[in-house]
């Protein structure tokens, strides 16, 4: 018999807007994502320095996560995550910053972003996590492909809990819907209320 | 010497997004890695790249950068010196 999980919390940010299992945290009116996000961390009293040196991919990820991860006590926590740009906003820094070969000063800050799966190291760093991680690049949101391995994950006993879910960043467009699937929970983890979750919240 | 410190502690700022601390915070002589501003590796790198590209100053030998970058004060008379070479 396939053992069945849930999804215990879930949290999206998108459009000026932080909500966490359907309750809205933040609104802001801001269009730039560097001030909305800005305005966010200070609003929500998160207190973590290394917040501003951070890509907005790996902010987005950060204050997502936060939200769903501040009372947890699991570090058996692995994270599965999916996007459609990649890290491409970033990369595009650093592209313009090795354009000109007279003006060549790429910058190692911005240079460590340049893979997705860094946003996943930030978490893990802030969380305190050794876990299995996972990010895949998608054209679009796919439950069936979080489901499956989370589902996965979960039957090998290589997590107790998993942190999944959408984080995308490119052009100042952002979207992220992150949930944490466990054993007890409120919704039953299914391809139909992942997408149910992301589609209304 | 002055003007310079205040030069590099307003580009410390800035470059390493450090967005809770304000120039009047940061010592002459305080340490800019661990205890001090608790700067990092990518940190380090980075006031390496600004060596070049604000002052033309490339590190020959980056081991040195552990003495240059101990503190503001340490940078500006390494800057000063290079200059006056």
């Amino acid at each position: 018999m396939t053992a069945s999980y849930h999804i215990e919390s879930h949290c999206r940010i998108t459009e000026g807007r932080i909500s966490k299992d359907g309750k809205s945290l933040f609104e802001s009116a801001e269009t730039e994502f560097s001030a909305f996000i800005k305005s966010a961390y200070k609003a929500l009293e998160i207190n973590y320095s290394k917040f501003f040196k951070m890509d907005s991919l790996s902010k987005l990820a950060l204050v997502a996560a936060e939200m769903l991860l501040l009372d947890e006590h699991e570090k058996n926590m692995a994270l599965v995550f999916s996007n459609k740009a990649g890290s491409l906003d970033t990369d595009r820094k650093h592209q313009h910053s090795i354009q000109d070969p007279d003006g060549y000063y790429p910058s190692p800050a911005v240079f460590v972003y340049t893979l997705p799966n860094i946003c996943m190291g930030e978490i893990s760093i802030r969380h305190g996590l050794f876990s299995e991680n996972s990010f895949f690049i998608c054209n679009r949101f796919r439950a069936d492909d979080l489901f499956d391995y989370t589902n996965s994950l979960l039957g090998m006993q290589k997590a107790e809990k998993v942190l999944c879910g959408w984080i995308d960043f490119d052009l100042g467009k952002y979207d992220a819907f992150l949930y944490v699937v466990a054993k007890n929970g409120t919704f039953i983890h299914s391809k139909e209320s992942i997408n149910h979750l992301y589609q209304t919240q | 010497m002055t003007d310079l410190k205040l030069e590099l502690k307003e580009k410390i700022i800035e470059q390493l997004n450090l967005e809770d601390v304000s120039v009047a915070e940061i010592g002459d002589k305080d340490p800019l890695f661990g205890e001090g501003l608790g700067l990092d590796s990518i940190d380090a790198l980075e006031l390496i790249v600004m060596l070049d590209k604000d002052y033309g100053i490339k590190l020959a030998d980056p081991k040195e950068g552990k003495q240059i970058f101990e503190s503001v004060e340490t940078m500006a008379a390494y800057i000063t010196s290079k200059k006056t070479e």
